[in-house]
C-alpha cells in the first residue's frame, strides 16, 4: 500500500465538555489511510461517524488529537484551508443557483477556462444521470437528483480527499446499484482518496477497499471487507456485519476422549475432532472453559443428523429462504438458496463445521478463533 | 378555496369590504379633512360634500399657518426631514450592528448567548419614560442631548432588538451545511456570510428594517424628551397645530396625510416582504 494520505492520530470528541450533558463521540480514534483508498465508516446511528468526518472536514473542532493531510497537519485549520471536498447529507445545495451553476460552482477557486469547467461538468452530470435536470433549480428537483448534484459538486473537485457523507441514501435500488459502479470506477481512475459515511453494508463492501466499524464513539475493527465478514475481531463486528446476522451461542469448551466439545443451553452439544482445532487454540480454550460461538447464517447446514432443531419460521425472499428454529434454548438462522419445505414445527437435524466456527471470549467479547485457528 | 358557492363568495366579499372599511375609514376621513377649511370640517351635522381646496397643504409646505386670527411661522417641512433623517439613520445603524450580531447568534451557541440576546430584547418591555428621564439627563450631561447622533443612539432601544431578532430567526432557518459546503469549497468565513448567509437572508433583513424603519417613524415620546423644535419629527412636530387660537384640523390632517405618505408607500411596495418578516420562520421561501 503506498503512503498514508490521512492520518488520524488518538482522535477524541467531547460535546459539551465539562457539563453534564457531556458526549464523548469518539474516542481515542487512530486509523490512517492510504492515497486512492476509499474507505467506508460504518456504524449505526450515533456511533460517531459523522463526528469523524465533520472533523476532518473541519466543521467540528478535535477535541483532542491530530489529524494528518498529505503530510499536513489539518486539524487546526480553517475548512477552507484544508483542501477537501465534501458531499453533505443534506445536500446543500445553493438554492439561487441552477443545478450547473452549482456543480460549476465548485471548480470556482480552481480558476479554469469556462469550456474545461463545461465539459468536465457535463461528464459528471452524465455519470450521476443529471443531464435533464443540469438547468433547473434545486428546489424543483426531487431528492434523489439533489443527491446526485450535492455528489457531483464533491467528487467534480481536485482535493486531497473526498467526504461523502452517505452519498446514496435517497436513490432507489436500481440506480444505486448502477451509480456505486460508476461512482467507484470514476475513483479509482483519477486516483482519489475518498472516505464514505453509512449505515448500509452493501454499499460500504461495494464501494470500500477497507471498511472501519465504529460504535458508541469507538473503532472496532478497520480491515477489509473479506476480513469483517471472515475474521471479525470481536462480537460486535461479527454480530453487526452480516445480513442476517451471525448466529451467537454460550457454550462451555471440555476435552472428552479425544474430541473437543462444546456445551450449549438446552443440552446441545456440538463435538469436533481434535485435529480440527490448532493446538495453540485447544490449548487456549480448555483454559477459558466460557466462550460465545458464532456461526454465520450463510454456515448452517441443515443434515438428517446433527443437533435438533424445532423449525418456528420459514421466510422465502425472492432469491433466498431464510428458516429459524428454536436451537440450544436460542434460536438459530440458516439461509437457504432455494425455496424449502419445512414447516414450522418440523424438527431438523442442524450441522456446524469447526471451520465456520467464531469463537469469541464471553466477557471481552474478542475473538479468540476463526475456523480452527487462532484469531 | 376554488369550489366555493356563490353565496360562500358573497358572504366573504362583504366581510372583506367590512373589515377593508373599518380599517381605511379613518384615513380615509382624514384625506378628506385635509382637503377643507377649519370651517367645513367643524360644521354640524359633518357633510362629505365640500369645496375641496388644497391650502393646507400649502400652508404647510411653505411653512406659514393663517388661522382667522394670526399667522404664524410652522416648520413641519423640517420635521419631515428630521424623521426621514432619524428613521433612516436609526435602521441603518441598526443593520450594521444587528445583522451581524443576529448570525452570531443565530449560529454560535456561546456561554451566555441566549441570555445576551433576551437582554436586548427586554428593553423593549421596559417604560420608554423610565428610561428617558436618568437618559436626558445624561445626554445633558455629555452634550448629546439634542442632536441627531444622540436621538439615533436612542432609536437603537426601537430598531436593534427587532432586527436581532426578527433575522436571527431567518439565519436559524439556513442550514449550516449550506454554508459548509461554501467554506470547504475553499471560501473564507467572511465570504461564506457575505455571498450565502446575506442574500438567503435577505427577504428577512429587509423586512425587519422596514419593520423597524415604520417603528422609528411612529416614535413619539424620545423625541419629544431628547430634542428641540429644529431635531424633532413629526410626530412631534404636530404639536404645534394646536395653537393658541385653536386646533388646526385641515392643517393637522394635511400634516398626517403627508407624513405617513412615506411608510405607506414602503409598506405597500414591501408587503409581502413585511408578512413573511412578522410572521417569522411560519413562511419559508
Amino acid at each position: 500500500m503506498s503512503k498514508a494520505m490521512l492520518n488520524l492520530q488518538a482522535v477524541d470528541k467531547f460535546y459539551n465538555p465539562g457539563s453534564v450533558h457531556e458526549v464523548h463521540a469518539v474516542q481515542g480514534l487512530d486509523m490512517a489511510v492510504a492515497e486512492g483508498e476509499i474507505v467506508a465508516l460504518l456504524g449505526s446511528s450515533g456511533c460517531g461517524k459523522t463526528s469523524t468526518l465533520r472533523m476532518i472536514a473541519g466543521f467540528e473542532e478535535v477535541s483532542k488529537g491530530s489529524i494528518q493531510l498529505a503530510g499536513r497537519d489539518i486539524h487546526r485549520l480553517a475548512p477552507a484551508k484544508r483542501n477537501v471536498a465534501m458531499a453533505f447529507e443534506g445536500y446543500s445545495l445553493y438554492p439561487p443557483l441552477t443545478v450547473q451553476e452549482n456543480i460549476a460552482f465548485a471548480l470556482k477557486s480552481q480558476s479554469l477556462a469556462k469550456d474545461a469547467v463545461a465539459r468536465q461538468v457535463a461528464e459528471i452530470a452524465q455519470l450521476l444521470e443529471i443531464e435533464e435536470v443540469l438547468e433547473r433549480y434545486p428546489s424543483s428537483i426531487s431528492g434523489g437528483q439533489q443527491q446526485r448534484v450535492s455528489l457531483g459538486r464533491a467528487l467534480i473537485r481536485s482535493a486531497d480527499l473526498h467526504l461523502l457523507d452517505e452519498p446514496m441514501g435517497q436513490l432507489e435500488p436500481q440506480l444505486r446499484a448502477l451509480l456505486r459502479g460508476r461512482i467507484k470506477h470514476f475513483i479509482k481512475e483519477r486516483g482519489l482518496t475518498a472516505i464514505l459515511v453509512t449505515h448500509d453494508q452493501t454499499e460500504a463492501n461495494a464501494l470500500a477497499d477497507r471498511i472501519a466499524v465504529m460504535e458508541e464513539g469507538v473503532l472496532q475493527q478497520f480491515d477489509t471487507p473479506a476480513n469483517l465478514k471472515n475474521r471479525p475481531a470481536n462480537l460486535f463486528t461479527g454480530a453487526f456485519i452480516g445480513e442476517p446476522p451471525m448466529n451467537v451461542f454460550d457454550a462451555e469448551v471440555r476435552s472428552e476422549a479425544g474430541r473437543l466439545v462444546f456445551g450449549l443451553g438446552g443440552g446441545v452439544t456440538l463435538d469436533y475432532a481434535e485435529n480440527e482445532f490448532s493446538l495453540a487454540l485447544r490449548a487456549a480454550l480448555l483454559k477459558k472453559p466460557q466462550v460465545t460461538i458464532g456461526v454465520r447464517p450463510h454456515a448452517v447446514r441443515i443434515t438428517d443428523e446433527g443437533a435438533k432443531a424445532e423449525i418456528t419460521a420459514n421466510q422465502w425472499l425472492g432469491d433466498q429462504t431464510h428458516i429459524a428454529a428454536r436451537f440450544a434454548g436460542g434460536a438459530i438462522v440458516s439461509v437457504e438458496h432455494d425455496r424449502t419445505r419445512y414447516a414450522k414445527g418440523e424438527t431438523i437435524g442442524v450441522a456446524l463445521a469447526s471451520e465456520d466456527l467464531h469463537v469469541f471470549d464471553t466477557r471481552s467479547g474478542m475473538a479468540i478463533s476463526h475456523g480452527g485457528a487462532l484469531a | 378555496m376554488d369550489h366555493m358557492s356563490p353565496v360562500e363568495k358573497g358572504l366573504r366579499g362583504i366581510a372583506l369590504s367590512a373589515v377593508v372599511l373599518f380599517f381605511m375609514f379613518p384615513i380615509f376621513w382624514i384625506v378628506l379633512m385635509s382637503l377643507q377649511t377649519n370651517e367645513t370640517i367643524l360644521r354640524s351635522p359633518p357633510s362629505m360634500v365640500f369645496e375641496p381646496t388644497f391650502r393646507n397643504y400649502i400652508a404647510i409646505v411653505t411653512g406659514k399657518l393663517d388661522s382667522n386670527v394670526a399667522s404664524m411661522d410652522i416648520t413641519f417641512m423640517r420635521n419631515l426631514w428630521n424623521s426621514i433623517l432619524l428613521s433612516a439613520g436609526s435602521v441603518a445603524v441598526a443593520l450594521l450592528l444587528g445583522v451581524p450580531a443576529a448570525y452570531a447568534f443565530a449560529r454560535h451557541k456561546f456561554r451566555g448567548s441566549e441570555e445576551v440576546a433576551f437582554t436586548l430584547l427586554s428593553f423593549r418591555f421596559a417604560p420608554p419614560l423610565l428610561v428617558l428621564l436618568p437618559l436626558s439627563l445624561y445626554f445633558q450631561q455629555i452634550g448629546l442631548a439634542n442632536t441627531y447622533i444622540g436621538l439615533i443612539w436612542v432609536y437603537q432601544l426601537i430598531c436593534l432588538p427587532l432586527i436581532l431578532w426578527i433575522v436571527r430567526g431567518y439565519f436559524e432557518d439556513i442550514s449550516p451545511d449550506l454554508e459548509h459546503a461554501y467554506r470547504i469549497a475553499g471560501h473564507s468565513w467572511l465570504s461564506t456570510f457575505r455571498r450565502i448567509a446575506l442574500p438567503l437572508a435577505g427577504p428577512g433583513i429587509a423586512a425587519a428594517g422596514l419593520l423597524a424603519f415604520i417603528f422609528a417613524w411612529n416614535n413619539f415620546i424620545f423625541a419629544l424628551v431628547l430634542a428641540s423644535a429644529d431635531k424633532q419629527p413629526v410626530t412631534v412636530g404636530a404639536l404645534a397645530f394646536v395653537t393658541a387660537s385653536g386646533i388646526q384640523y385641515g392643517q393637522i390632517a394635511a400634516a398626517i396625510v403627508l407624513s405617513i405618505a412615506p411608510t405607506l408607500a414602503l409598506a405597500l411596495y414591501a408587503q409581502r416582504y413585511l408578512v413573511e418578516g412578522l410572521s417569522l420562520g411560519a413562511v419559508k421561501g
